[in-house]
């Protein structure tokens, strides 16, 4: 058997298959940034667990799942979600917002429901369910622990992610947070939520300020790299170190009782799930389910760390 | 600018007037070590200027291995990804390792031994596509650049690889440890500057690169083998890669598809602030060292201060790196010249 007519015996049967399903299936097209960083590949691992998961409980579920390098890629993987899958839902995590409104527009304008993910359009309107972490609820949460462990007179460092809104509204959350409490911030730049930058930047606070009582992180790749930088100037009974977003390495190293990473703060990639759920059940339950649904962002310890461990994930 | 550069090719060591080709980078970094020090006098702490020249031999190395690619006319833009997939496949394969037959310091060599043929293959193949396949080096590097970069994304399924522990802890020294005071990271730095500079002034192959980057046929008719010599730099810039990812595993220990993002960039840039020419047929190794602690540098000053906004760094990064090639190039010289008259 020659592979063209394998070929033509595939093509055969899918061209059989496809009415015959589409009449009964139900459609969910899963737009999400390709894995390019750890959280992003976070992001596909759960991805790919819950499409596995619906569509062994759901028999009339088919969710299709793509993956974009680029707002451009995104734009047109939405639109042949549109007209080639002809999906009846949309669950999108957009790369950037604006650029991104009118190809989900125009999934709407198709029948489509609309799901938005973590980064909101700037017109409300177009999205039926909006599932979000919260930027503003890390940065509150890590202030209040800043403000237990340090007080009046203590000295801390921030490194930042990517000059973007979500690293800007993380970042006024803390400061408004620590406001009042006497935490000196010695200084803060940009690690880009990444380990090397967050090594190097840590690196130079090291050698430019003798005394650090606290690093906020606010991501936990950015973190690894300052545990690394530390250890390196062996200054680690001086000060503690929080990241966020929840790594599978530091909620271990919480649930062990690393001193140097004490806490994490949540913003867990596996929201994708809970948006895909939540799209579900808009076909499948008999309850509403159209509205904003924003996630937490708890403090992880010791206690509770146990929760949030996915050993299989590759974040 | 075109026309100065076969002129100072020509007559290299003639008197001891000061000049500005030779001496431009060297005096932007000295400018620039004055404004760090300016800035904050914790610049030139010791523990600083380790930071600082670690740091930059990773770009340094893969530096030295492209002023030999863009003196021949090249360019490699595959390097950082590169980087990424050698150092992820050396954590793969010493995982495997230390699962078999336990942590020792064979598993590191191991690591070391794969780190080195896959960086020579991997020059190789870019060499053998440009001068067996005929197809420009800017393509072929950018193809290789992609699925270097996709293969260590889908080895991390979009994670991150960790070494392991114990292996880890055998592998740490390299990078951080010292000899004589001086990091390793640094000693191999120096090491592979000194072999380029000897290769590419004192042997046939580096006034064979200079030739065929400055005129290819007449380095053909002049019985030179351009391919290989071509295919030669190619693997000697993977070779240096490989160098490179050897000391920056112990570093942090993981390899993801955010490693060595940009660093083929970082590496031309500091190829050409070192007085290297783009186009080819020049090449100047010492120069190119000093390009790589310059662009170090001035990351590292941008964080001992906070005079500046943070979202200006990169428009001050720019305006150095301009500011030194132009130190370098002619036309100041030319215009300090006629001041003069």
């Amino acid at each position: 058997m020659s592979i063209k007519t394998l070929t033509m015996a595939l093509v055969a049967t899918t061209a059989l298959a496809v009415p015959a399903l589409a009449q009964e299936k139900i459609k969910i097209g899963v737009s999400i940034p390709a894995a390019t960083h750890g959280w992003t590949g976070g992001l596909n691992y759960h991805a790919q667990e819950a499409e596995k998961r619906l569509e062994s409980t759901y028999s009339n579920i088919d969710i299709i799942l793509v993956t974009a390098d680029s707002p451009a890629d995104q734009a047109g993987d939405i639109e042949d979600l549109v007209s080639v899958q002809q999906i009846d839902a949309l669950v999108v995590l957009p790369f950037e917002s604006d650029p991104l409104v009118e190809p989900v527009r125009q999934a709407k304008a198709a029948g489509a429901f609309i799901t938005v993910v973590d980064r909101g359009l700037p017109d409300a309107s177009i999205q039926d369910v909006y599932v979000a972490g919260n930027n503003t609820e890390l940065g509150a949460t890590s202030a209040e622990y800043f403000k237990t462990r340090l007080g009046e007179g203590d000295n801390i460092v921030i490194l930042r992610g990517i000059p973007t809104v979500i690293d800007t509204e993380r970042f006024d959350a803390f400061m408004a947070g620590i406001e009042g409490s006497g935490i000196n911030v010695l200084d803060n730049q940009f690690a880009n939520w990444n380990r090397d930058d967050g090594f190097e930047v840590m690196q130079d606070f090291l050698s430019r300020f003798p005394d650090i009582d606290g690093v906020w992180a606010q991501d936990d790749d950015i973190a690894m790299g300052v545990v690394e930088a530390v250890r390196q100037a062996g200054r680690e009974g001086e000060m503690f170190i929080v990241g966020g977003a929840g790594m599978k390495d530091v909620i271990k190293g919480i649930m062990d009782g690393d001193e140097l990473i004490p806490v994490d703060v949540l913003y867990p990639p596996a929201m994708i799930a809970t948006a895909m759920d939540v799209t579900v059940a808009n076909f499948l339950s008999n309850g509403p389910v159209a509205g904003s649904y924003i996630l937490g962002a708890p403090l992880v310890t010791k206690d509770n760390a146990a929760q949030f461990y996915f050993p299989d994930s590759p974040f | 600018m075109t026309v100065s550069v076969p002129e100072t090719a020509a007559k290299p060591q003639k008197g001891f007037k000061l000049d500005f080709k030779t001496a431009g980078p060297l005096i932007a970094l000295i400018l620039l070590v004055i404004l760090g020090y300016s800035l904050n006098p914790a610049f030139l702490n010791e523990g600083n200027i380790t930071n600082l020249l670690t740091r930059s031999a990773f770009i340094g190395i893969i530096a030295v291995g492209a002023t030999f690619v863009i003196t021949a006319g090249g360019i490699d833009l595959s390097v950082g990804s590169m980087a990424a997939f050698i150092a992820g496949m050396m954590i793969i394969i010493m995982n495997s390792a230390v699962s078999s037959m336990g942590a020792s310091v064979w598993t590191v060599l191991l690591g070391v031994g794969c780190s080195l043929i896959l960086g020579i293959g991997a020059g190789y193949i870019n060499g053998f596509l440009t001068t067996k396949a005929k197809i420009e080096a800017f393509i072929v590097t950018l193809g290789t650049m992609g699925i270097y970069r996709s293969l260590v994304t889908y080895f991390a399924d979009g994670g991150t690889l960790s070494l392991n522990s114990g292996a880890r802890e055998i592998y740490r020294p390299v990078y951080y440890d010292s000899f004589l005071r001086v990091p390793y990271p640094v000693w191999v730095f120096i090491l592979v500057a000194v072999i380029g500079w000897i290769l590419m002034n004192r042997t046939a192959f580096g006034r064979y690169c200079m030739a065929i980057g400055s005129n290819e046929q007449v380095a053909r008719y002049s019985a030179i083998k351009v391919d290989r010599v071509r295919t030669w730099t190619y693997i000697l810039q993977g070779l240096c890669v490989s160098l490179a990812t050897i000391i920056y595993v112990p570093r942090l220990g993981s390899a993801s598809s955010a490693t060595g993002v940009l660093w083929e960039l970082e590496a031309i840039a500091a190829v050409i602030i070192g007085g290297t020419m783009l186009k080819g047929g020049y090449g100047r190794i010492g120069g190119t060292v000093i390009g790589a602690l310059i662009l170090t540098a001035i990351g590292n000053i941008l964080n001992l201060t906070d005079i500046i906004s943070n979202y200006l760094n990169g428009a001050v990064q720019g305006v150095i790196i301009v500011a030194a090639v132009y130190l370098q190039r002619g036309s100041f010289k030319r215009a300090v010249r006629k001041k003069a008259e």
